[in-house]
């Protein structure tokens, strides 16, 4: 018996899988995931693996939450150390009274465990060789077996497992049987050796509801299918290659003429970030719906065409999968850590739109409304994921789509406009809005053509150094800005019970774990306003906010405090009163780490003041 | 740079084509290269080829970079939208503008800073990808704009203006175009108009990547003796291998050459081009044997010019992507959105 008592919990824990890379242990783990799912828990799973394709050590979390707190929680209450590797972090890692589950098939040294945890040993590879003598078989059944002790322990429905291995291998009765046949060896393993259920168990409930399980790299590509993107341009780069597949695989399914099999899209694999941005600029100069998925390092080199798409003009989405930066970096960890780089990016005077999505319901939505807004202020639009968002299976609400929704192709000048006389100036502020007019190319024989550069023109397009036609556009573009403050989506507000003068500003992948921290807070005492930022511009509504507050905290992840800065840089505020929150590890930020640091703030604020005022 | 606006009116006499433009409807504002540019010449060449071939002159999309070359698309068809994009991505830009809409005729205009030096990888992976261009670099062997420096295409042993002699190995976009498999390689000399013309519109009417080499000398800053890009030089050492006509069906062209030397090639649009040979072994269908006659003529020290290569059955990127024939552009949310009941099922997968 542990030293500690060991942890009961129903539907409230934290399994966390050890692996290593190239085993097939992530389809086996994601099964699990979704077979919680499946009892009506919802799940909150992370990959946390190497950049490297064989043999590295690779974990998977999955957060168990009756409650519903998406965001990571931190500590591990069971842990699966399949990986020798990181046999001792991993036992390191497990809270005390948690517990250790592994293959027992080679006795372990007894000071390879704890006294404060619970060992579970299951002899799998034993099981798995007794039974498989393929070596490939061996590996991947082993994966299954591990699952099927797991859900004898944890108490979960193994029909329901059956039931996602039947869809998974529909019409491929033998590995659906197979696999089947290699659930109920590890279980049935279990049942006879083990005590069955431990103090994590999962409970049938209905938390679940009508939401859905789904990738936020999946889901900005069906967004940007269903937003008329017709090309998309890009190069491989982690953690965004998945969006550029995605569409392909959307595509595949849903663009093709059903008549002649053609394609409605044209994807191209650039040979690097300069082509894939110069060819979205070059389609959407042409009037087609275009865009692009990167990283950081691709938004360093992308930035001269994101200048050019400011200052000519031309739309153009780009999908930034952020990453740990700066350099290389950390590919596979996830951070919030472009914001400065892409709301200013490329020399001279700039300014971009970002919008902030905080789940892939989001990412879609603000997908499809990227190329809306594009086209609308014909500029370039940044969507803002990062890898936790991205490449995670995240539980969100159903995708949405309006039927009646045509798609906002901005400002453009007809042939038929042309022909009754319209005055065409490209750079022409017609509507006082900053906007001007654009033409496709090839629209009139005579009328309506002009020469597109990104040196400095006139509002006729015409070519000119003369310092106030430069100015007047370049004031132009500010009003354009402007505009955007009202198109793209608006910040949110949730106030506290009690009326307080402390606020908190977050956004993006930040949201699960900051809404899980205002209960922690309010359970210490600590009453704060939030306000969710969804889109730079911000809008008139953040400069009330930070009005109405004595204190802001601005939560994010990154070294930097980026989106601080950019608050204090857009509204001209008093640095000060916004206390910056940063997690930057690569690790996802917690409600633990937010509760912390804010609460240890606010704590301080309480006691100090008084001293201050008598020193 | 001033921006100068050229008098619309012309001669009532001035001959028209078949669309019933004059040359004058082809061409663009006056040009602020300097005087005897053999850019100009070029760009002469391209108005001359477009109003033969009756090309409604809004139908083309003129892209460029940066340089003195790629300032020329503001000199023709002033009725066509342009793109002065970036230093060295021009083809990335006509790539991008060519999938959205296959109906529009895409030239691309570059220089030899353009395409050799910083935007060697785009030139490169444009033609491999055969998007349906033609892409026309105008070579001088200089960096004209910023005053005199070498760039990629100069030949080793030439020598600046300043006098610096050039160590770097040459870059012949030729031959790197035959290697990529760009479908219509040729070069040619901007002080050929005769050569250069029916070159362009033989290019236009290729559906592939057209290449085009036109050396180009600056008058400015790569015309003296020990460059091996001045018309002195280029006239000199200059070998064609062919001189060609296009022959567009509706207007049959009288062509003068000797029987026995002409190979007539249709090409895919319809348009038939006379090749007249020069050299009577060159056989512009064989890729290998065109590499090896330009390098056999380079170790000579000669500037091979005429069409190198084509391959008139070539497929061009859109083929290779399957695209529809309907302009991207112009699909709507109708054909482009799955809709609401497509979503619902997807909704249903994911639970």
């Amino acid at each position: 018996m542990p030293d500690k008592k060991p942890i009961s919990s129903v539907n409230d824990f934290v399994v966390r899988f050890a692996n290593v890379n190239g085993s097939g242990s992530a389809s086996a783990n994601e099964m699990f995931a979704r077979a919680i799912l499946r009892h009506g828990v919802p799940v909150s799973p992370r990959n946390i693996f190497p950049s490297n394709i064989q043999g590295l050590p690779t974990w998977y979390e999955v957060r168990v939450t009756e409650e519903g707190h998406l965001g990571a929680r931190g500590g591990v209450d069971m842990m699966v150390a399949m990986n020798p590797q990181t046999w001792d972090k991993d036992v390191a890692g497990i809270e005390p009274g948690g517990y250790l589950f592994y293959d027992s098939t080679k006795p372990m040294p007894s000071t390879k465990f704890r006294d404060d945890i619970t060992v579970i040993g299951v002899p799998l590879t034993a099981i798995t060789n007794s039974t498989y003598t393929d070596p490939r078989q061996r590996q991947l059944f082993k994966n299954i077996i591990y699952l099927g002790s797991l859900s004898a322990l944890l108490d979960m429905d193994p029909r329901l497992i059956e039931q996602l291995i039947g869809e998974q291998y529909k019409g491929k009765e033998k590995l659906l049987s197979s696999n089947v046949h290699a659930l109920h060896l590890g279980r049935d393993w279990a049942l006879q050796n083990l005590k069955c259920p431990i103090g994590l168990r999962v409970k049938k409930s209905d938390k679940v509801g009508d939401r859905i399980f789904i990738e936020g790299n999946s889901a900005a590509a069906l967004g940007a299918v269903y937003g008329g993107a017709t090309v998309c341009a890009w190069y491989p780069i982690t953690p965004s290659s998945s969006v550029a597949e995605a569409f392909t695989a959307h595509c595949k399914k849903y663009r093709h003429d059903p008549e002649t099999g053609k394609a409605k899209y044209a994807i191209v694999q650039g040979e690097d970030e300069l082509a894939s941005i110069g060819i979205v600029i070059g389609a959407s100069w042409n009037g087609a719906r275009a865009f692009t998925a990167t990283s950081g390092p691709g938004i360093s080199l992308m930035t001269e065409f994101i200048g050019l798409s400011y200052f000519a003009e031309i739309p153009a989405v780009i999908m930034n999968i952020q990453r740990a930066g700066p350099s290389t970096g950390m590919p596979t960890r996830t951070q919030q850590c472009d914001i400065i780089a892409c709301a200013y990016a490329s020399h001279g005077d700039t300014k971009h739109v970002l919008l902030f999505p905080e789940d892939p319901a989001e990412a879609f939505e603000f997908a499809a409304a990227a190329f809306d807004l594009a086209e609308r202020l014909q500029t370039t639009i940044f969507l803002m994921l990062d890898l936790d968002i991205g490449m995670n299976h995240r539980l969100c609400r159903p995708l949405k789509w309006d039927d009646a929704r045509q798609y906002d192709r901005g400002k453009i000048m007809t042939a038929e406009m042309l022909e009754e006389g319209r005055d065409f100036g490209r750079y022409l502020d017609v509507d006082g809005d900053g906007i001007p007019y654009r033409t496709y190319p090839g629209t009139h024989p005579t009328k309506g053509s002009y020469f597109t550069r990104g040196t400095s023109r006139d509002r006729y397009a015409r070519y000119s150094e003369e310092g106030t036609v430069y100015a007047d556009n370049m004031q132009r573009l500010v009003r354009k800005f402007e505009t955007a403050q009202d198109l793209v989506p608006r910040p949110l507000q949730a106030n506290a019970e009690r009326p307080t003068k402390y606020g908190v500003i977050y956004f993006g992948s930040t949201s699960p774990a900051m809404d899980e921290a205002i209960g922690l807070l309010e359970a210490r005492g600590h009453q704060l306003d939030r306000l969710r930022i969804r889109a730079f511009p911000f809008h008139s509504s953040v400069a009330s906010f930070l009005a109405e507050h004595d204190f802001v905290y601005v939560v994010e992840q990154n070294r930097d405090s980026q989106l601080r800065q950019l608050i204090v840089n857009e509204n001209g505020i008093d640095p000060v009163r916004l206390v910056p929150i940063v997690h930057y590890d690569g690790t996802p930020i917690t409600a633990r780490f937010i509760a912390k640091a804010i609460g240890d703030h606010q704590d301080h604020l309480k006691v100090t003041p008084l001293r201050k005022a008598v020193s | 740079m001033t921006y100068i606006a050229k008098p619309k009116f012309h001669h009532p006499g001035l001959k028209k084509n078949a669309l019933g433009y004059t040359h004058r409807d082809y061409e663009g504002k006056i040009s602020t290269l300097c005087a005897g540019c053999g850019h100009d010449s070029i760009t002469a060449s391209i108005i001359e080829a477009c109003y033969e071939l009756s090309i409604e002159p809004h139908r083309v999309a003129k892209i460029s970079g940066i340089g003195c070359s790629s300032k020329t698309p503001d000199y023709f068809l002033g009725n066509s939208h342009g793109f002065n994009s970036v230093h060295g991505r021009m083809p990335s830009v006509l790539t991008g503008a060519n999938l959205a809409n296959r109906d529009l005729i895409y030239l691309g205009v570059s220089g030899d800073g353009d395409s050799a030096s910083i935007g060697f990888g785009q030139f490169a992976h444009s033609i491999r990808r055969g998007v349906n261009m033609t892409y026309i670099v105008e070579n001088n062997g200089v960096y004209g704009l910023t005053k005199g420096q070498f760039s990629a295409t100069a030949d080793r042993g030439s020598k600046s203006k300043k006098g610096v002699t050039n160590t770097d190995n040459a870059i012949d976009l030729v031959a790197i175009a035959l290697q990529l498999g760009a479908t219509f390689v040729a070069r040619s000399f901007s002080g050929d108009k005769s050569q250069l013309v029916p070159l362009i519109a033989a290019a236009i009417g290729h559906k592939g990547a057209s290449f085009i080499d036109v050396i180009s000398p600056c008058i400015a800053f790569n015309n003296h003796a020990g460059s091996t890009k001045s018309f002195d030089y280029v006239r000199e050492h200059n070998d064609a291998v062919n001189r060609l006509d296009v022959l567009v069906g509706r207007d049959p062209i009288a062509v003068d050459y000797a029987p026995g030397t002409v190979q007539v090639v249709e090409q895919h649009d319809g348009s038939k081009i006379a090749l007249r040979k020069i050299d009577a072994d060159y056989d512009p269908h064989d890729r290998l044997g065109a590499q090896t006659f330009l390098a056999r003529h380079a170790a000579k020290g000669q500037i091979v010019t005429g069409l190198l290569y084509v391959d008139p059955d070539a497929e061009d990127l859109h083929e290779h992507l399957n695209t529809v024939e309907t302009p991207l552009n112009t699909l709507e949310a109708d054909t482009l959105c799955p809709g609401s009941a497509v979503l619902d099922k997807i909704n249903a997968s994911l639970r």
